[in-house]
Formats: structure tokens, sequence, C-alpha cells
């Protein structure tokens, strides 16, 4: 061996030996997978996931490469895909829908190196598995005041996609509002047992503007329930997950905009330059992911600064939507005057507040 | 009103709510009379969906959006003629693939056109007929294409029973062999069946995004197609059975959501599944009994090839 290899063995043992330093502590590219319960155009949802993830791109630009899969059903088949993803050299899985949350523990259980993030979920079986979710009920609560002062049957409408915790707090932030500003108020809620499905969402909206409901908010995923608003004169309704601007001024009078992108960006960041640990993130107004969209003119002047005092109050820290005295369905106490709701009763909520009709679905 | 519901406007809503289906129903029971089993029927409608789409923003009439629609149907449907009658693939797998493929292309071809509002089908100016009480607003008060599926129904059913092409469509699918020893052309028939049912397929479609929905979006049928292929063996390949089919999916499906929001006292899990429970109860048990009930067409997914 003469000097010339012996030194270049030597370059390139340094250069293993700090590459693999490096390795530990952080990333020179990261391919960061995203998987979706609907397709990307949804307008909603999944449309709003996908941003983050454009944006996510435009942030890191080659040290970042995206993968995701649309339409994933939630379930078996999301094991398959995960699984899939994970062989595939996917570093980051972002996993964007509750239904995710058993395969996601699941297959992280598997692959110990790769890092797992599931969406509005509560299951951090394995240290790999991170959890990040909005504080939707913030910009449910500034919808609920708005429908409360808009209606004059003193009918306001809610289609619920799955009864899961993160619906329900929506329903309930959103009946409070209402109830709060309207006590005549009544809220009828319908179940779809879909995220996305234009034709029953619309279905859904048709059916509760033939009973006198005249705004409706919705849950799901498509901007169906607008396009059927959009047909009865005096119906009114949000964008949900995104802005959904083409509905506006009317039927769309203000929106909930999912803005994932900081969220992405900070944690793809964190993996880069190895700052990367378990989380469970949970941001609302004040931490940007829960914007609400434009209040239209639609909706009196004097309406539109009380729910912008009430967005600012929420996104000041010094108004939290679930303030005592709450009572349950069944009318035994939930929150005693001027107690605000810990994160864990809303994280696992499985009930009406007073004053809803109706049961919840198993 | 029973129970805060309007029985007039549930009746009225359910007949709009079940002409997709009905459409490719139709479209994809003269295709299987004929002998050819095409699953693509989500792919087709949804091709339809977004071509009618695209066609009615360009043109700004919803009749060229339709015509558009069944045009998009009907390509996707020659596609898959061509593979299976001319170059003999597995009809089975090739129509799984044409769904695959109509949900990619629609979801390429609709990216121009997401959040774009079309223009109104409106209903048909039938004057003093929509005044009737009770019978006005449940028959009279409709767009065009309402009509146009129960009369689709209607000539379906005397073309097959009574016609003689109606006859040659039914001798080849239920023994090419037979109907090609005859003189007929097993494969130009089976071509023009399929064809007919990607243009109904489409027209289905674009009812979803013209009317029922009306804007576009990725997935829009979400899975009518599916329900449409299985309406048809349920409804043993008869059109009337069929109808009903639709209209009990149809009309549940409304009930169902009219009744949550009426505040019925009925576990939301029964009411989510009572549409498509009924739907095949109510199908079977028309359709059992009386021995000749199960008239799958005999040669139903086989290929032909007159070599042989």
């Amino acid at each position: 061996m003469n000097r010339r290899t012996l030194l270049a063995t030597a370059t390139l043992g340094f250069g293993l030996a700090f590459g693999g330093a490096a390795a530990a502590q952080g990333m020179d590219k990261v391919k960061a997978c995203f998987v979706y319960v609907g397709p990307i155009g949804d307008g909603g949802w999944t449309f709003q996931h996908h941003q983050g993830a454009l944006d996510l791109q435009k942030e890191y630009g080659d040290k970042v490469e995206i993968a995701f899969q649309e339409n994933v059903p939630e379930g078996a088949d999301a094991e398959r895909v995960l699984t899939q993803m994970a062989l595939s050299g996917c570093n980051i899985i972002f996993t964007t829908s509750f239904g995710y949350m058993d395969p996601t523990n699941a297959v992280a259980g598997k692959f110990p190196d790769v890092k797992f993030e599931h969406a509005t979920g509560y299951k951090r079986e394995h240290p790999n598995v991170s959890t990040y979710n909005a504080r939707f009920y913030e910009g449910r609560a500034v919808q609920g005041h708005i429908a409360g002062k808009m209606t004059k049957s003193n009918k306001i409408g809610y289609i619920a996609s799955f009864p899961i915790p993160e619906v329900v707090m929506g329903i309930n932030a959103f009946y409070l509002h209402a109830k709060k500003v309207n006590p005549a108020v009544e809220l009828t809620v319908v179940w779809a047992f879909t995220w996305f499905d234009p034709a029953k969402e619309a279905d859904a909206a048709k059916a509760m503007i033939e009973q006198g409901v005249d705004v409706i908010a919705s849950h799901t995923d498509s901007t169906a329930p607008l396009a059927e608003a959009a047909k009865t004169p005096g119906v009114i309704g949000f964008g949900q997950a995104s802005d959904m601007a083409a509905y506006a001024p009317s039927p769309r009078v203000s929106s909930i905009i999912d803005n994932w992108a900081p969220y992405y960006i900070k944690r793809v960041g964190a993996l880069l330059d190895g700052s990367y640990a378990q989380a469970d993130a949970w941001e609302g107004i004040a931490g940007g992911e829960v914007e609400i969209g434009a209040i239209t003119d639609a909706v009196p002047a004097e309406i539109k600064a009380e729910a912008e005092a009430l967005r600012d109050s929420i996104a000041a820290g010094t108004y939290h939507p679930f303030t005592g005295p709450i009572n349950k369905q069944d009318g035994s106490v939930w929150l005693a005057e001027g107690a605000t709701a810990p994160d864990g009763d809303l994280l696992g909520m499985g009930f009406y507040v007073e004053g809803i009709t109706g049961e919840i679905p198993n | 009103m029973i129970g805060g519901i309007s029985p007039t406007l549930l009746i009225a809503s359910l007949m709009v709510a079940s002409v997709p289906i009905i459409l490719a129903a139709i479209g994809e029971l003269v295709a299987e009379r004929a002998g050819v089993l095409n699953l693509g029927v989500e792919g087709m409608m949804i091709m339809g969906a977004v071509c009618g789409f695209i066609a009615a923003v360009e043109s700004g009439s919803p009749l060229v959006g339709f015509v558009g629609g069944a045009a998009g149907g009907a390509v996707l449907a020659f596609i898959f003629a061509l593979l299976t009658q001319v170059m003999l693939a597995n009809q089975v797998a090739t129509g799984l693939a044409l769904t695959l493929f109509g949900l990619g292309l629609s979801s390429m071809l609709g990216q121009r056109y997401v959040g774009i509002k079309p223009p109104a089908t409106f209903d048909l100016p039938l004057g003093p007929l929509t005044q009737i009480p009770v019978l006005g607003p449940i028959l009279f008060s409709h767009d065009w294409v309402v009509y146009f599926s129960l009369a689709l129904v209607a000539a379906t059913w005397w073309t097959l029973r009574a016609t003689r092409a109606g006859l040659i469509l039914r001798a080849v699918g239920e023994s090419h062999d037979a109907a090609h020893a005859l003189g007929y052309k097993v494969r130009r028939i089976r071509m023009l069946a399929l064809l007919f049912g990607g243009a109904m397929a489409g027209m289905g479609g674009a009812y979803i995004s013209l009317v029922r929905v009306p804007q576009w979006t990725d997935g829009i049928t979400a899975g009518a197609g599916w329900i449409a292929l299985a309406i048809v063996v349920f409804a043993s390949w008869r059109p009337w059975r069929a109808l009903i089919g639709a209209y009990l999916f149809g009309g549940i499906t409304v009930l169902q959501l009219n009744l949550q929001a009426a505040g019925a006292r009925i576990p939301v899990e029964y009411l989510s599944m009572s549409p498509y429970l009924i739907t095949i109860l109510v199908l079977v048990i028309i359709s059992s009994g009386k021995g000749r009930a199960t008239s799958a067409p005999a040669n139903l997914g086989q290929n032909f090839h007159a070599s042989r």
C-alpha cells in the first residue's frame, strides 16, 4: 500500500466516521410519505394535507423527497400501504386520518427506524409514533356564534362523518356557541358514515334543508354540502378544512382552514437536523394550524365583528371554548362554573352537551 | 308531514337521487344481456362525470354536457370493447383495470375544473302541471334527465322483450355460437351493446357532476358504479326490477338521512346500513321463486372467437 492509497483510505475512513455520526444526529435527505383518505382534489381535508406536503417540498427543495398515496381505505388496507411505504425507503410517514390509528401503530412496531406521524389520533404505542392534531373546536366555536346569530328558522344542522371524539368535540363547540347567542336554537345532526361521498353529503344537506334547517356546518371532506346549500336562497354554510372560497360570499360565509404546512416543515426539519423527538402536538388558532377564513359580507358587520373578537380572544388564550358551567346531555355536571375542559376530556369526548337531542352512534 | 318528513318532498328527492344509478344499471344490463360482463362501470361513470362537466362548462350548455358525458363513457367502453372483443382479453380483469384507469384519467382531466360551478340544469317548464298538489312536486317538477331515465327503462324493456333487435341481442348473450351460426355478427353486436352501456354510465356520471352535486371533485361518483353493477345482478337482468332496485336504494338512502335529520329514535347504525340490506333483500325476494328466476345470460363473461 503506497502513501496515496493510504491517504485515500484514511480519508474514506474519516468520511465514513463523520458520515455515520451525522446520520445518528440528522439526515442529508428525507423521504416524507403521506397517506390520504380521499383524493388530493377533494377541495377539503386531503387537499389541505397535500398543500402542506407541497409547501414542505418547497421549503427544503432537494433535501426532501415526497411520496403519497390517495384514497387509502381506513383499516387493514392501510396496513398494507404503510408497510409498502416503509419498505420503499420512507423516513417519515404521515398518516392523515383518524382511522389509520391502529394500522399506524401496528406497522410502526415492525419498522423502528421509520418515524410515523398520525393525525388526529391518540395512540402512541411505540417510541417512533407521534400524533398531531389541530384544535378545530376553536374554529367551530366561531362558526357556532355566526350560526346562532344568522339562523332565521332557529334550526341549524351539522353533517357529521364518524362518531369519534374529534367530530363530537366539533358538534359540542358549535352547539354551545350557537346556543349562547340564541337560546331558541335547535341542532340537527346527520351522520353520513363517510368522510368523502359528495352525492351522499349533498343528500344529507338536502334532507336538512327540506326540514327547515338554514345554517349547515359539515365535518366531511367535500364541497358538496355547499353546492347543495347554494341551490336554496337563504341557506348558509361554512368551508370545511379548506377555504372553499368558490362558494363565497354565500352560501359560504366563513370557513375553517387547516394549515398543516408549519407542522410538516417543523417535523421534517427536525429530522434533517437531528432534533427529532416523539411528540403529541395539538395547536389551534394561536399556533396557526387552524385559520378562520374571511367572513363574507353576507354576514352583518356587527356579527362579523363579534365573531372576529371571539376568534381573537381564543387565539390570545383569554377564552377557552369549553368553559363551565357545562352539563352533559344527561344533565350531569361536566364542567363547573369557570372551569375549562382538560385536554384529556376533549380527546376522549364521547358525549353530547346538554340541549343536543339524539344519540351518538357507537 | 309524517314525523317532520314530507313524503312528497321525499319521493321527489328519491327520484333525483336514483337517476345516476338507473342510467348506469340499464346500460350495464344491456351489455350483460349481450353476454359481456363489464366491471368498469365506475370508471365509465366518472369519465362521464368529468367529460360532461368539462363540456358543460366550456360550452355553457348542460345539454352539451350530457352529450359530452355520454361520449366520455362511450370512449372508455370502446377501449374495453377493443380489448375484450377484438383482442379477447379477460373481461373481469379488463373491467377492473378500466375502473382504475377511469379514476386516474378523470382526476387528471378535471384538475383545472375544481371549484367551478357548471351551468344549471333547469326543471322542465310543465306549467300548470307543477301546481297539482302532491303529484305536481313528485311527477312534474324535475329536469329532463329524470324523465329520460324513466323512458329509457321502458324503451329497454320494450326493445328486449318485443323487438327483433332485442331478440338478437339476447340470442348473442345466451349462445354466441348459435347466434354466429345463424349469421349474426356477434362481435359487432356486443361492441354496440358495450358502447350503449358506456354512454349511459357516462350520462349517469354527468348527472352527478352537473345536477346532484353541481361541481367537479376527484372521485365524485364514490362507488355509485358498483351499486349499479350489483343492482343489475340482483334484479336478475330485468329493466323494471333494476328500476325498483335503484329507487329502493336511492329512496332508502334519502329516507335514512331524513329520518336522522328529523331526529327519529332509530340507531344510526341501522339506518346507515338499511339501503344496502333492504335493496338486496327485496330484489332477492322478487327474483326468487318461479323456476326461471335466476336468468343470467348463459354466455355472460365468455369471449367469442369465430374460429371455434
